[in-house]
């Protein structure tokens, strides 16, 4: 298979002031790698502020990465003018109430960044892919003369997806694109994602903290914590025979819909909340809220390795924790 | 039925918000029971009226919000009569509730300290020092480490799970009979989400009260609920055990709902099938069933009147037309759902 997308070490830091002159950096994607196949969804699992947003954000560079590489179809793309790939990654954003400029019509909105990418050759032309785009996620041509407040939030999601559409690209970030939407509204919403893959050919990096969404839509999964992917593997390996402690707590956590299931399912609670990333545990960054943890985990950051076939863990006592 | 041991009693209840655009009928004859050390889940999307159920309980429905209709009992008083005295007699003291949002229900210019002991002090007779003490024992029994020191501490010190607990400990704090629970999770990541929903059932066990549980995430409440409350378009549209919704549901919303949601633990993709549509449109409610506008199974009759209740066994019935149908045709007996 051909990889389409790939990132090598990325780190991301964010200075922050700490007194007058001082300055700390959160460490808020701390040298981070995987690669996307084409037509492939990759998920990205975590708890908030583990930096799965963040890494969806550096790979199209709307951050600036502090360290690491980028390659876009073998062409590094950290340091080169962003403008003509733009056209090729989009982003679907999480809120759809607060990324979409209420000023604009709807019309406008999609036809913005055909405009920008000058791929309109008329107005009429212009026209003809707004309503296209309209009409592939569900809504249709009338509604390009409304404002985006006379939509509901589901619709508003079609239309940040219609943007994203709109200059045809091949790989999309889709940042949360269903967590505020109602339950009913989520499964049409995913459904369209899933739809639109297989008609354009898209890859996806999907980015969610509802792991039963990521596993339904992604060939395969990474979970992050605290700004390191800790697992990455194919999402039934993930969800069945995940490794990295972390991960199992995770999937434990998540209540199933299903009474008896959910009353048998022994629950890994754990304890205490996510340490700062101001100021990260040293060597591995879970060893506070694991069990397992030894002296080497504090001392020595963990290598995140092949264990098995496609199955990627960063973890030194994996024997004790399976 | 015997009335014996209910907590709660929702008789009919109607609630309309008249704001400047219109009436919105937020409830619409929502009756709920409430055993004691019972908990009843409350499902629904976002405009469902799940919430405004919840508060009315406590009368605290925000303005232009009024009950127009029906009553709410109790513990044996009625208090959609009581006057505002007699009803901050009961608010905080005998229910009590946990919102949604604990980073806004905490007050950010007062320590934590100073809101546990606020509901103490108002609500019993104890001194401060019994108060203290008391504080100090509220946030032990919920789970936060080094209590006095965190009594000394203001809202923006504290991690998200750990005002939720702090929030629980407040509403906690007079043992109340009945414990309200407004989406008490959704504002939290779910490792804490654990802890919490964890905390709140072992407090029930120690303390025997009943909870309201309100959420739209359907894994919360099968695991912690004995009962749900299936509501749409400000109606109760299925009402059972919880093994009845989950295993056996009746209404057509309730058949979907569960069909929608992705589950974890199959190991083949399974298309998901969403309900189609947008949920009701509040300002003008559609004359049958609210649900009809998006039911597959709709019929002529569904879009002009609402169904009366079909009682499937004693704790379990639902309101929809098919159901009638089959209750007068009284030819249910060949046919499987």
């Amino acid at each position: 298979m051909e990889k389409l997308i790939e990132i090598n070490g990325i780190k991301q830091y964010f200075p922050v002031a700490d007194g007058m002159f001082k300055t700390k950096y959160v460490k808020a994607v701390d040298d981070v790698s995987f690669y996307i196949n084409k037509g492939e969804t990759l998920g990205l699992v975590g708890e908030s502020g583990c930096g799965k947003t963040t890494t969806g954000r550096t790979i199209l560079r709307l951050y600036e990465p502090t360290a690491g590489q980028i390659i876009y179809q073998g062409k590094d793309i950290t340091k080169v003018n962003m403008l003509p790939y733009r056209r090729k990654m989009q982003i679907v954003f999480q809120d759809p109430y607060a990324s979409l400029n209420p000023r604009m019509k709807v019309g406008d909105i999609v036809g913005e960044p055909i405009d920008i990418h000058k791929m309109a050759a008329s107005k009429k032309d212009r026209n003809d892919k707004i309503v296209q785009m309209l009409e592939r996620v569900g809504l249709n041509s009338e509604h390009a003369n409304r404002y985006p407040h006379e939509f509901s939030g589901g619709q508003r999601q079609r239309i940040g997806i219609a943007r994203a559409l709109a200059v045809d690209p091949e790989f999309i970030v889709c940042d949360e694109p269903v967590s505020a939407l109602d339950v009913s509204i989520q499964a049409q919403v995913v459904n369209m994602f899933e739809e639109l893959q297989e008609e354009m050919g898209l890859t996806y990096l999907f980015i969610a903290h509802d792991l039963s969404i990521v596993k339904h839509i992604s060939n395969r999964i990474g979970v992050m914590y605290l700004g390191k992917l800790v697992e990455l593997a194919d999402s039934n390996e993930i969800t069945f025979h995940s490794l990295h402690p972390y991960t199992k707590s995770l999937i434990s956590a998540i209540p199933i819909p299903d009474p008896k299931t959910s009353k048998e399912n022994k629950r890994i609670v754990l304890e205490g909340d996510v340490p700062s990333p101001l100021n990260p545990p040293s060597g591995c960054r879970f060893r506070t809220r694991c069990k397992y943890a030894t002296e080497q985990c504090a001392l020595e950051v963990p290598e995140f390795k092949e264990v098995k076939p496609n199955h990627y863990v960063a973890c030194h006592n994996l024997d004790a924790c399976n | 039925m015997a009335k014996n041991n209910v907590l709660l009693d929702i008789n009919n209840l109607k609630l309309s918000f008249f704001t400047p655009g219109g009436e919105v009928q937020s409830l619409r004859d929502v009756s709920i029971e409430l055993k004691e050390g019972e908990v009843l889940g409350i499902v629904g999307e976002s405009g469902s009226g799940k919430s405004v159920t919840a508060f009315s309980v406590m009368r605290l429905t925000p303005y232009p919000g009024k009950i127009i209709g029906g009553s709410i009992d109790f513990n044996g008083k009625t208090l959609t009569e009581l006057p505002e005295r007699e009803l901050r007699k009961i608010r905080g003291n005998e229910v009590s509730i946990i919102f949604q949002d604990p980073m806004t229900s905490l007050n950010p210019v007062y320590t934590i300290g100073n809101q546990i002991k606020e509901v103490i002090l108002l609500h019993t007779d104890a001194t401060r020092e019994q108060a203290q003490k008391r504080a100090v024992e509220l946030l032990t029994l919920v789970g936060i480490n080094e209590p006095e020191k965190r009594l000394k501490q203001y809202p923006h010190e504290l991690s998200g799970g750990m005002r939720q607990r702090v929030m629980i400990a407040i509403a906690l704090a007079c043992e109340p009979k009945l414990l309200i629970a407004d989406e008490p999770t959704t504002a939290l990541d779910v490792t804490i989400q654990a802890q919490i929903l964890e905390l709140m059932m072992e407090l029930k066990e120690k303390l025997g009260m009943s909870i309201i549980m309100i959420t739209h995430d359907l894994g919360v409440v099968s695991s912690m609920c004995d009962k749900i409350a299936v509501m749409y378009g400000g109606k109760i549209v299925e009402y059972g055990n919880t093994d009845d919704i989950f295993y056996s549901p009746k209404h057509e919303y309730t058949k979907g709902l569960l069909k929608s949601i992705p589950r974890l633990d199959t190991l083949e993709h399974t298309k998901l099938i969403p309900i189609e549509g947008s949920p009701v449109d509040v300002m003008n409610p559609p004359a049958g069933c609210p649900f009809a506008p998006r039911c597959d199974s709709c019929m002529k009759i569904c879009l002009k009147s609402m169904p009366e209740y079909t009682t499937i066994t004693e704790e379990h019935y639902s309101a929809c037309w098919l159901l009638q149908k089959q209750a007068v045709e009284g030819d249910n007996h060949g046919k499987t759902n």
